[in-house]
């Protein structure tokens, strides 16, 4: 082997032994990793199941908020919030009938929602401003439309 | 290489093979390519689709057509065309395997192009549940999935002959490479076979109610991932063993290509997970189990492009290039041939950057469905394989069908390339640029009710759409290039390049041809990386998805 390919190969390994590191520390001892709630329900029973059966926004603490949000064809229940600068906002979502995905743009809310499973993100809003909620995943002839949008104060 | 079986020509019989798999894939060029201006067209916001047909329809279209059948019939057809070449003439049996592999795949493209064009599938390439499609469409790609077994057992049984006539012998480069893709293809087919045949097709026909969506998605993933493998690793069987022969040097090492195609196979396939790292259900120790895995598989990237450049540079000092970058002056940018094939090997520098960045598990938040992930596999698909693969027609189809490039031919297959890089460098670095300002990939136009930060997005998609139209133009110069080489080009020879090693004393090990050893060890990273999630997320299962059908 040339010397110049071990010189390739050692800082390849390098490199990529640095990025798992960096990764790994930061999802596993910061808790950033991607949303991966492992939470059931019966998605044809959203409705009738907590805390589904009632959609909305509740503070839970200081500066706190939960969102409980269902995401059907094409919209978002409940749409139009409005939270506080500063805010902390944990959702927690559902699919009432096909694959959907969660992205506020701005953030790093990006989250998929699936039928049959709960999923959990948390996000805190610091900049005042509108932000926009939309569906990143195809879910038929009205994708395009389904969004709302995030109002911080 | 002094090989006695070795021919220096495809043999008639099998070029006409391989050349139908080339029609198909040039005919599937002109429908995507089609199909990818209209999208752009209509994501401008300045375009409506005329007769009523959707956007979602179109970009079905697009993505089965290109991503699926393009580049299933040409890499099948290559591979042929490669083993032929260096492993001797198929035989009659292995070649009547080859028809009828490409009488499925062309049957299940017509099935499936039916259904899309009935409007009754469209659910995109990845279909992903509970969109219901027509159970037609199902059958469709799973007949392109078994018809590519067929081709896949012709170069498997061609090689299995030369491997027992010639004991103790490392097989040809080219052959070995051809297997080692097929192979994983096979493993990896297995996935995407299991959902549409178990899950799917038996749910689309009503037989059942619902579907699993969380294992049929895992199931596609588990080979979605290694798909994009499959459509690389021919392009690096051009970039190692055939462009070194083009410029008029040598392979840099024989070991180190084989090596890194083993780490492919064994790297490509335990890596689903980072497809759906923002998915819920899945444990997230095994997804990262999974971006560790997956970061392995950067390791023969790296190689390749180390093995490439040293190719490059020795070849030019051995004409007498000096300093650093002297060796670049040398090389043959006037050749097609290797010039189109070199601007995606370009391209997949920022492409294996990105592609990076898009596994990297929370970085992955980012942005995964924005169209960031759109510009990214525009770079490797759409523009380091595809080049690639363009560059091999260059030489390929002419070969085949006992042509000649022509000069004038050669010079608009390099304005064919620039024109590539020019419309790729603005669609896909607008795509990359919106999505991270947000925009969704698999989005129609729209200004989401007057949106401030959708109304950002605008300009990056009339820039989009700039690019989209030179790149069609560049597909309609491909589309003539190709025909004037399959039917017009004067009759002469055209070589079938194949590259000599460096160190012809330097032998390739035979352990790199111990498939017990190799396939042992995939399947055991398989099932180390799969088992128990798969199990936790069928015996945690949630109740299942009815069909719906909302296009
Ligand atoms: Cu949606
Ligand atoms: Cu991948």
């Amino acid at each position: 082997m040339h010397r110049s390919e071990k010189v390739w190969l050692l800082l390849s390994f390098g490199m990529i032994i640095g990025f798992m590191l960096i990764t790994g520390y930061q999802a596993f001892a910061l808790g950033m990793g991607p949303p991966s709630h492992e939470e059931r329900i019966d998605p044809q029973k959203v409705d009738e199941t907590a805390p589904f059966d009632r959609p909305g926004i509740t503070k839970i603490g200081e500066n706190e908020y939960e969102v409980v949000m269902t995401l059907q064809i094409f919209s978002f229940t409940p749409n139009q919030i409005e939270v506080p600068a500063g805010s902390t906002v944990h959702f927690t979502l559902t699919s009432k009938d096909v694959v959907h995905g969660f992205q506020v743009a701005d953030t790093n809310i990006n989250a998929m929602v699936m039928p049959g499973y709960v999923q959990k993100i948390s996000q805190k809003f610091e900049k005042p401003g509108e932000y926009l909620v939309l569906c990143n995943e195809y879910c038929g002839a009205g994708h395009q439309m389904m969004a709302t949008t995030i109002t911080v104060k | 290489m002094g090989i006695a079986t070795e021919k220096l020509n495809v043999d008639r019989r099998d070029g006409r093979l391989v050349m139908a798999h080339f029609y198909v894939a040039f005919i599937a060029l002109a429908v995507g390519g089609l199909a990818g201006l209209l999208q752009v067209l209509v994501r401008s916001g300045k375009f409506e689709l005329p007769l009523g047909i959707g956007y979602y329809q179109v970009l079905t279209v697009h993505g089965v057509v290109l991503g699926l059948v393009l580049t299933t019939f040409f890499i099948m057809g290559f591979q042929i065309a490669a083993v032929s070449r260096t492993s001797g003439t198929l035989t009659n049996k292995q070649r009547v395997i080859g028809w009828i592999g490409f009488w499925l795949m062309t049957a299940g493209t017509i099935m499936a192009a039916v259904m899309i064009l009935l409007n009754e599938a469209t659910v995109l390439y990845t279909f992903y549940a509970p969109l219901q499609a027509h159970a037609i469409y199902y059958l469709g790609l799973t007949f392109v999935v078994v018809g590519s077994w067929f081709d896949g057992a012709a170069i498997i049984l061609a090689y299995s002959k030369w491997r027992k006539a010639h004991p103790g012998t490392p097989s040809p480069l080219l052959t070995f490479m051809a297997v080692v893709n097929t192979l994983m293809w096979i493993v990896a087919t297995i996935g995407v076979a299991t959902t549409v045949l178990f899950q799917l097709l038996p749910w689309s026909l009503g037989l059942v109610d619902r579907v699993d969506v969380l294992l049929s998605r895992t199931l596609f993933w588990y080979f979605g991932h290694p798909l994009v493998y499959f459509w690389l690793l021919p392009a690096y069987m051009c970039w190692y063993a055939i462009i070194p022969k083009i410029i008029g040097g040598k392979i840099f090492s024989d070991s180190l290509a084989r090596l890194s195609f083993i780490l492919f196979l064994l790297f490509s396939i335990p890596v689903g997970f980072h497809h759906q790292l923002t998915e819920p259900g899945i444990d997230p120790a095994w997804k990262f189990l999974q971006v560790v895995l997956t970061f392995l598989v950067i390791i023969p990237s790296l190689m390749t492009a180390f093995s490439l450049f040293a190719t490059f540079e020795s070849f030019g000092r051995s004409r007498g290039a000096r300093g650093l970058f002297g060796w670049v002056r040398e090389l043959p940018w006037g050749d097609a041939r290797f010039s189109v094939p070199f601007i995606g090997m370009l391209s997949f520098i920022p492409a294996g950057a990105g592609g990076i960045i898009n596994a990297s598990h929370q970085m992955n938040q980012v942005v995964h469905n924005t169209i960031w992930v759109t510009g990214h596999f525009h770079l490797t698909l759409a523009t380091a394989v595809i080049l690639t693969f363009f560059g091999i027609s260059y030489w390929l189809v002419p070969h085949l069908t006992g042509r000649k490039l022509t000069k004038a031919m050669n010079k608009l297959a390099i304005i064919q390339g620039v024109l590539w890089a020019i419309g790729m460098t603005f669609m896909s670095g607008a795509m990359h640029a919106a999505g991270l300002l947000g925009a969704p990939r698999r989005s129609s136009f729209s200004e989401y009710g007057g949106a401030p930060q959708a109304a950002e997005w605008i300009p990056y998609q009339i820039a989009q759409a700039v690019g989209g139209s030179i790149l069609f133009l560049a597909i309609i110069l491909m589309l003539y290039i190709f025909i004037n080489l399959a039917f017009f080009a004067p009759k002469g020879e055209q070589d079938f390049p194949v590259g000599e090693v460096a160190d012809e004393a330097e032998k390739a090990p035979m352990v790199f041809e111990n498939w017990k050893l190799w396939l042992g060890i995939t399947v055991v990273l398989i099932l180390f990386a799969y088992t128990i999630p798969l199990i936790d997320m069928i015996e945690n299962a949630p109740i299942g998805s009815k069909g719906y059908k909302l296009w």
